[in-house]
């Protein structure tokens, strides 16, 4: 079976520094040759342990990984041709740009002339050809990611690791590099496994999206699975975009639960398959933000819909749309994000009591 | 925002800016001429002295050990190097240069391999290093003495290049790791492993990005170590052997020269450790200017 060779298996791996704690606890992965996977998690979740062990700067405890097919745990970083692209970069301090980049050639023992022939086509290639003799000192973050990127790809690698590949930049440029590192991956065809803490990044860019929580994988899938269909609680509130409620199972019939959440009143949630309630289980459920509408009480809400009773408790322009804070009976916030047009249209306030409602099958129950 | 513009923008806190020790547009703060003045008597006190010794050393023949000065002209200057009576300075000289290169080499060497080992902690790493610092705390002098009577008791006679390099290795062997320590804190350990990364090996890695990211403080803590090494005194009174270096010929010289040529060894050696001063500050600058050249600032 040929995997193509930027095919990543990650087969029971785990991690521990200290003998006791696990910073990687079996996970089980695999990233198909030529994605582009983000690894998304809060800090301390495992993730950079991950990648630095698809590099080979770190040894797994236990586990197999497999790149192209074959285990390369005990391989040095060469061996495996991966690259990696550190966080903040690392880029050699003394050496200009172009012996940053042609620093690969160098140590393979490549003449000076040879090695400056490839540098300079790489550096013409990612738009470097005016900054060759700039120390890294003198360039802005989005050049230096630039360089970090030309030295990692001008060892042809099977497959690039990033770290936090754009949290040294400010806001504005950290979208643009999102474009150029997509297109970069595009270009050279090879697999990326970019680590990320920020969901916005992970969903923008990745063909797969990994989320972790303590050392273990949460949910892997396409970006759109994971912010619209979140497995569980976890994913549902660290992917952000969906109101979660907690409650007990009232009644089940065959298509909908009937969920006693936010004091008391009764929400009828679709079944999922493959999870199984029953009447007295404690459950969460997933909305999304979008979802929600707000409708003036002693309007009839339209059929089939879930209605509770809430009061707005702030209010933020977001420019394309208006995000409403409400107090519907939980400990949490239940936000509602409503389109620009839409609440202008009938504005409500701060204090005012208003009807938060949602068609019924729009709700998820959560493992 | 200065804070002449704050107190415009909020009026509130004009009173406040008005009491602060800030500078403003009518003039400087009383404080500053008092600490001034507290400065210039501090830099007067470092090195007037010094300087007292520099100026009596151009005296002329009639020169004596105290002010007022008698004449002006080189006369000690000559004497010093041809007068049998002040003693071997040349040879005394060329010994504690000699020493002091010795224990620069290994100060430089061993401090670097411990900076690289003390990255990472180890078992008994605490123990190591207050060893350590314990050496650069133990009186000098009864170091000496030790030193020197433990050769004695083995049975070795101790000499300028033997027993002296140790005695002072326990004093610049720790100054240079603290150097070491601060230059290794600014060294991010991803520079390494990008190396590795690349493909280089362990020596590549050492050779073409540790060692040259560190050169500028390799070669402070080398300034350490020649200097300490240079007028060490206490350290090298009980081990320096038979012959003498330069402190302990100056400390002779005190004792039985009462001329300004011992004011004209003075001013003599501090013109060479100045010198060694520069050299070393114009290689780390020049280590600098030369990375910075080959880029056209920007």
């Amino acid at each position: 079976m040929d995997l193509g060779p930027g095919h990543i298996e990650l087969a029971g791996v785990v991690k521990s520094f200290d003998g006791f704690i696990n910073a990687v606890d079996g996970v089980n992965l695999k990233i198909p040759d030529g994605a582009y996977c983000c690894l998304l998690g809060p800090s301390g979740c495992g993730k950079t342990t991950i990648l630095r062990m698809i590099a080979g700067h770190e040894d797994p405890t236990a586990g197999e990984i497999l790149i192209g097919g074959e285990n390369v745990v005990g391989l040095p970083p060469v061996a495996r041709r991966t690259a990696m692209m550190f966080q903040s970069y690392a880029l050699f301090p003394h050496l200009t740009v172009r012996d940053n980049i042609a620093f690969a050639l160098r140590v393979r023992g490549l003449s000076k002339a040879a090695r400056y022939r490839t540098a300079d086509a790489m550096m013409e290639k990612v738009r470097l050809t005016d900054f060759a003799d700039r120390l890294p000192a003198q360039l802005s973050g989005g050049q230096q990611q630039r360089v970090a990127l030309a030295r990692a790809a001008i060892t042809e690698p099977r497959v690039l690791l990033l770290d936090e590949p754009l949290s040294a930049l400010d806001e504005h440029l950290r979208v643009q590099m999102r474009q150029e590192l997509r297109a970069m991956q595009r270009d050279l065809g090879i697999t990326f496994i970019h680590v990320t803490h920020t969901q916005l990044e992970a969903i923008a860019l990745a063909d797969l999206v990994v989320v972790m929580d303590k050392g273990k994988v949460r949910q892997a899938g396409p970006a759109r699975d994971i912010y619209d269909s979140p497995n569980d609680r976890y994913v549902a509130e660290f992917l952000g975009g969906q109101n979660v409620l907690s409650g007990q199972v009232r009644t089940v019939n065959g298509h909908h639960a009937e969920v006693a959440a936010l004091a008391g009143s009764g929400i009828r949630v679709p079944l999922t398959p493959g999870i199984h309630v029953d009447a007295g289980d404690p459950i969460a459920i997933a909305v999304r933000r979008d979802d929600v509408e707000l409708v003036r009480p002693g309007k009839a809400p339209a059929a089939d819909t879930v209605a509770l009773s809430g009061k707005v408790t702030g209010v933020e322009y977001q420019g394309y749309f208006v995000k409403v804070l409400l107090d519907a009976g939980g400990s949490a916030d239940f936000v509602a994000y409503v389109s620009e047009r839409k609440f202008f249209s009938d504005p409500v306030g701060i204090g005012e009591a208003v009807l938060v409602t949602w068609p019924i099958e729009v709700a998820r129950l959560l493992r | 925002m200065t804070v002449a513009e704050h107190a415009i923008a909020a009026p509130v806190s004009r009173a406040v800016v008005a009491h602060a020790i800030a500078p403003r547009s009518s003039g400087r703060p009383w404080t500053f001429y008092a600490l001034c003045t507290v400065f210039v008597f501090y830099v007067l006190a470092l090195y007037g002295p010094m300087i007292c010794i520099y100026i009596l050393s151009f005296q002329d023949v009639r020169g004596g050990l105290v002010f007022p000065m008698k004449g002006l002209s080189l006369h000690w200057f000559v004497d010093l190097f041809t007068q049998v009576r002040t003693g071997d300075v040349k040879g005394a000289f060329e010994r504690s240069v000699k020493l002091a290169a010795i224990v620069t080499v290994a100060t430089v060497i061993f401090s670097f391999l411990a900076g690289l080992a003390f990255r990472r902690s180890f078992p008994g790493d605490g123990i190591v290093f207050y060893l350590m610092i314990g050496s650069l705390v133990a009186p000098g002098l009864v170091l000496s003495i030790g030193v020197g009577l433990l050769l004695h008791f083995i049975g070795i006679e101790g000499s300028w290049y033997t027993s002296a390099v140790g005695a002072q290795l326990s004093w610049t062997l720790p100054f240079g790791v603290l150097v070491m320590f601060a230059v290794m804190s600014r060294f991010d350990r991803a520079w390494e492993e990008a190396a590795y990364d690349l493909g280089a090996s362990r020596w590549q890695a050492m050779r073409l990005i540790v060692i040259p990211i560190l050169a500028p403080g390799l070669v402070a803590v080398a300034l350490f170590g020649f200097t300490l090494s240079y007028d060490e005194f206490a350290r090298t009174l009980q081990t320096a052997g038979s012959l003498n270096t330069l402190p302990l010929e100056i400390w002779t010289m005190t004792l039985n020269v009462t001329s300004p040529s011992l004011y004209a060894l003075g001013t003599v050696t501090t013109i060479i450790s100045f010198a060694i001063i520069a050299i070393c500050l114009g290689t780390i600058a020049t280590i600098q200017k030369r990375r910075a050249s080959r880029a056209p600032t920007g």
